[in-house]
This record gives structure tokens, sequence and C-alpha cells, in this order.
């Protein structure tokens, strides 16, 4: 079971360029902000939005491919997608939208409807089949949603923003459920969201798409421990710096320089953890060989936490506790400096 | 809580308010007034009265019919195929809705008619002659009537969220389950709304039916057409028939309330 998509097109302001491949062992979630082509992507898998270059191919069968001239029309691809505000047709019962796709695939109206009726067993939902859509609640929603998809038996499950319909207090429900049963489907799923939380809580695998492209890809574990690109370092909440490593020191592309412990060289990434980062109004004394000037900008509170912009030769987070924001009284602004211990500045390779 | 206060009616906006209005319900107060209901039924049930109400219901609903086979598909290009002079061709299809129906009537003549540039070739080739027959009076009907229909469909299938026919198509859906099974269900309100209106309005036709397929008696001779002749011959007949009309009218102007007028 494998998917293999290039799919470079130019639609309206943005133009996406992104390679894929999926096999079936894993969730791949596909992160990014908004406007990053993560549903056009999806759509051009569906075969809703035509290539301009690249290829889709899934178990070997090419869906489209501008230079041979193939394209499989999408109701003829194995797919199955549960849409961002699901798309239930109104005018359908909760059984006949989850049969819906048996029968355009010319299955007969009692097979289909015992399949779909198994379907909303599986899915607790065989006390609605005669509901229509709009009775429901978010959650059944999104699962008729999945029933629905899953009745034809694709072999690639697409879900757009799957919880994003949704209220926060029954999302981390739903979640579970979700997660649950994506384990039990047996094709290759792949589904698009922005929220990291979803994203790590049910794929396996992360793909970072940005403007268009894919800026980093792995684990969850990997992504978060080694971000690439300033929008995953946001998600992640952590300092991302970048520069050229030479003999224990760091020279960051925006100026400054960093001292680090690693023996890394050549074009590297940097991150620093706003826990790292101490504030002082006083220069400090003592070992660290990173300190510099900058200026309290503003805080935040995170918890039982306080996050505080500095900007100077190089502007960072820190991470503080509340009482030490009224003790240096960062709250006014004003003239501090930072410190960061050498071995708290994590490198890897650009 | 504030109540909204009541508008002071200014007198001079009131009165004129007020002409207007009575010039709508003035006549028909005279109709109901006047008409001779102690004959209403002698009146109905004669003959020809049947034979024009029964023609009348053939070629309004036949009218009917031929609008939603063609109009519907007029009305989904028209919403969703970009070509070329597709407002200008949308206009002309609609110029009916605003053409004198006499014009129209002689306009059909001139294409369909014996000598006209269709009729000519329909008669020598195939023995069809269209002109003054009862397909000319649908012929007609449709022509002032379709446009009704395509605008009202039009309008529907511009609204409908495209993206339902998308998830139709991820499911397994061809063109036509497409258009039978979620299309066409989802815009039914417009759907029903210009049929009623377009079948209203054949129902009403006049001036391009007496033109085109003239006013022969249990052929051509619609409603309208019978009103129309019995005000000179028996005017207390033709006030009973202008009834029955009038009694139509009302039922589709209050079964479209909902749908289509958008109530207060």
């Amino acid at each position: 079971m494998s998917l293999a998509a290039e799919v470079g097109l130019q639609l309206g302001r943005l133009r996406l360029d992104v390679s894929l491949a999926a096999g079936g062992a894993e969730v791949v979630a596909l992160l990014g902000p908004n406007g990053a082509g993560k549903t056009t992507f999806l759509r051009a898998l569906a075969g809703l939005v035509p290539l301009d270059a690249g290829r889709v191919e899934l178990d070997g069968v090419t869906f489209e491919d501008p230079v041979r001239r193939v394209f499989v029309p999408t109701e003829r691809r194995p797919i199955g997608v549960v849409f961002q505000d699901y798309l239930l047709f109104p005018h359908l019962s909760v059984l006949d939208n989850v049969a819906f796709g048996l029968r355009s695939r010319g299955t007969g109206r009692k097979t289909a409807d015992g399949r779909a009726r198994d379907w909303l067993e599986r899915l607790d939902l065989a006390a609605y089949a005669t509901a229509r859509p709009d009775s429901l609640s978010g959650g059944q929603r999104q699962r008729v949603a999945l029933a629905r998809a899953l009745a034809t038996d694709p072999r690639l499950l697409l879900l757009d923003e799957p919880l994003a319909a949704l209220d926060a207090s029954t999302r981390a429900e739903v979640r579970r459920d979700l997660k649950r049963h994506l384990a039990s489907f047996e094709g290759i799923r792949l589904l698009v969201t922005h929220d990291p939380l979803e994203a790590i809580a049910l794929a396996d695998r992360l793909v970072v798409l940005e403007s268009g492209t894919v800026t980093q890809s792995g684990t969850p574990a990997e992504v978060t421990a080694r971000p690439r690109s300033q929008y995953v370092a946001d998600l992640v909440g952590v300092n991302l710096f970048r520069g050229a490593a030479a003999g224990g020191v760091l020279s960051l592309a925006g100026g400054g320089l960093l001292a680090v412990a690693d023996a890394a060289a050549g074009d590297v990434f940097a991150v620093v953890h706003p826990r790292a980062v101490a504030v002082h109004r006083q220069r400090p004394e003592g070992s660290p060989r990173n300190v510099w000037r900058g200026r309290a900008e503003g805080v935040e509170l995170a918890g039982d936490r306080a996050r505080v912009r500095v900007s100077g030769e190089i502007s960072l987070v820190a991470e503080v506790t509340p009482a030490a924001v009224a003790e240096l009284a960062l709250a006014a602004g004003g003239e501090v400096w930072i410190s960061v211990k050498a071995t708290e500045v994590a490198v890897y390779p650009a | 809580m504030t109540r909204p206060r009541r508008e002071r009616v200014p007198a001079a906006l009131g009165m004129l308010a007020g002409l207007g209005a009575a010039f709508f319900i003035l006549p028909l107060a005279g109709l109901l007034a006047r008409a001779p209901w102690g004959d209403a039924l002698t009146a109905l049930s004669a003959p020809e009265t049947l034979e024009a109400l029964r023609l009348s219901l053939v070629a309004s609903l036949t009218a009917t019919a031929v609008s939603l086979l063609l109009g519907v598909p007029l009305a989904w290009v028209y919403a969703r195929v970009e070509f070329p002079g597709r407002n200008l061709l949308r206009a002309l299809t609609t110029l009916p809705m605003v053409l004198p129906p006499v014009v129209g009537g002689i306009a059909l003549l001139l294409a369909f008619g014996r000598r006209g540039l269709l009729g000519m070739l329909l008669e020598r080739g195939f023995g069809i002659t269209l002109p003054f027959t009862t397909a000319g009076v649908v012929m007609a009907e449709t022509f002032v009537s379709m446009p009704f229909l395509v605008l009202t469909v039009e309008a529907g299938l511009r609204s409908l969220d495209s993206r339902y026919e998308e998830a139709a198509r991820t499911l397994g859906a061809g063109r036509w389950t497409v258009l039978g099974r979620v299309t066409l269900p989802l815009i039914a309100p417009s759907l029903f709304a210009g049929a009623v209106l377009s079948w209203a309005r054949a129902l009403g036709e006049f001036g391009a039916t007496i033109t085109f397929a003239g006013n022969f008696p249990g052929r051509t001779q619609t409603m309208p057409l019978a009103v129309y002749l019995l005000l000179e011959s028996r005017p207390e007949a033709s006030f009973i028939l202008s009834l029955v009309l009038l009694a139509v009218s009302l039922a589709v102007l209050v079964g479209l309330r909902d749908r289509w007028l958008g109530s207060p």
C-alpha cells in the first residue's frame, strides 16, 4: 500500500510544490498555517483541482500525470474524503448519506443499506439512521462523515481539518474516537490540520507545509525537538536561530554571536528554550559565556510562568517566574541583561 | 425593552398610498360584486367553458413541462459554464419577460409560421404546421413563461454550495448521479417556485397565443381568450371565468408566499 504524490500547481497567488509519499502503516498529518495550501493539496489528490505538473500514484496505479495526459476523474478514484464542515447531504437521512457512495458505485439498495447500517453500528450511530444530519450534534456529524467516507472501502482516506468544526468541549473526546477509528482503518490515512495538538495526537508522522512547500517532516518528536522553521518553533514555543558554526561559536544570520558547546560546523539551526534564558537587571557575574544587553518589550503570562520578549543584539523570548517579573520590574520594560549557558544551545545541521 | 415607535404617516403620503392600494382592490371588489353567482354553475358547466378550461390546463402544464426540460439545462449552463456572450444570450432568452406578448407572437409567426424561417422547412420536409394548432398554443405559452423558470433556477444553482457536488464525486457519483441525487434535490425549492411561476404565466397567456395560434374553440381557445370573447356575447359568463382565473392566481401567490415572495 503506497501513495506517491508530487503536486505542482498554481492557484491564484498560491504556488504549491509538494512531494509526499505515504504507506499504510502510519497516519500522516499535513500541518501548516492557514493559506499554506494544505486543503488544495488534499483536493489535488482527490482530483478536484488539476495538477500543472507532477504525478499522483496509488499502489502503482497512476491517477494523474499531466505530461502523459493521464487523469482519473474524482469519482473513479478509490478515495474517501472527510470534509472540513463534513458536507453531509442535508436532504438525505443519515443512512442514505452513508449508503450514498455504495449506491453511486452501483451496489443495490438492499446491500448498500445493510453495509451502511453496519458502519452506523460501528460508529455508535445506529439510533440515528433515519435522522436528518442537521438534527445531530457536531461530534455525531463528524462520525457520519467518517462512516460515509469509509463505507466504500477506500484505499486512501483524506481528512480535512476533521476537528475544526467542533467546539472545544467535545473536541478531546471526538479526537480520541477518531484516533481509534483511524487505527482500525487499513488504508493510507492523510489528514490536514492547522492545530499542532491535533496533528501530534492523531498522526505518526508530521509533514509541515508553509507557503506551498514542505519545510519539515518526521515523527512528532523529531519535528518538535528540531524545528526547521519559525512557524514550527513558534508552535513548540522555543527560540530558533540559524547561522554558521565554527570552533564552538555560532554567527547568527540576523547578527550576533552565540557560544555553543557543540562541535558542529557549517550552516546550522540552534534552539534555545525560553526556560534556559536568564534575565538580570545587572550584568551577571560568573560562568555564562553568552551575555548581552537587551530591552524587555512585553510580558505575557502562560500558566504559572511568564514569557518576556527581549529585543537586542539577539532578540528572543525568556521564560521566568511571575515573582521574577515583579522583582525585576519587567512589566515596566527597560534595560535588562540576558545570559544563556553555552550548554543550553542545541545545535543541528540546517 | 424599547418598542419601535410607530412611524407617523405624513398625510399626503398616506393618501397616495391609499389610492395606490385602492387601485388594485377596487377592480377585484367589482368583479366579486358583479359576478352573477346564481348562474355560476351553469356558466362553468357550459361545454365551451369546460373545453377552454381543459385546453388551458393541458397547454399550460405541457408548457411548464417543456420549460422544465429545456429551461433547467439552460439555467445550469448560465450558472456553471463561462463562455463569451453568456450575458447577451441570457438577456435574449429573458427578453419575453418584458416584450409585449403580441410582439412575441409575431416573432414566433415569422420563425415558425408557414412562411417562417423554420416553419417553411417543417412544413415542406415533415408536413408539420405549428401556427393555429394546440402545439402552437404550447409554444406561445412556453415562449413567454420559460424565462421565469430559467431565472429562478439559475439563482438557485448560484446559491448552491457546489462543494456538496464535490463531496458526491469523491463518493463515486458520476455527473448524472450528482445532478439527480444532489444538485436537483438541493435546489428543489427554486425548481418548484420557478415551475409554479412559469405555469401561472402560461395559464394567463393571451397576446402571444392569439397572435400565433389564433382563437379556435376546442383547439387554441384557452381561458383568457374565452374570457375576452365572452365579454361581447355573454358578459356574465366572462365574469365567472375571470373569477376562476383570479382564484388560481391567488392560490399560486399564497402557495409561493414563503418560498418566493419572502413573507415578512
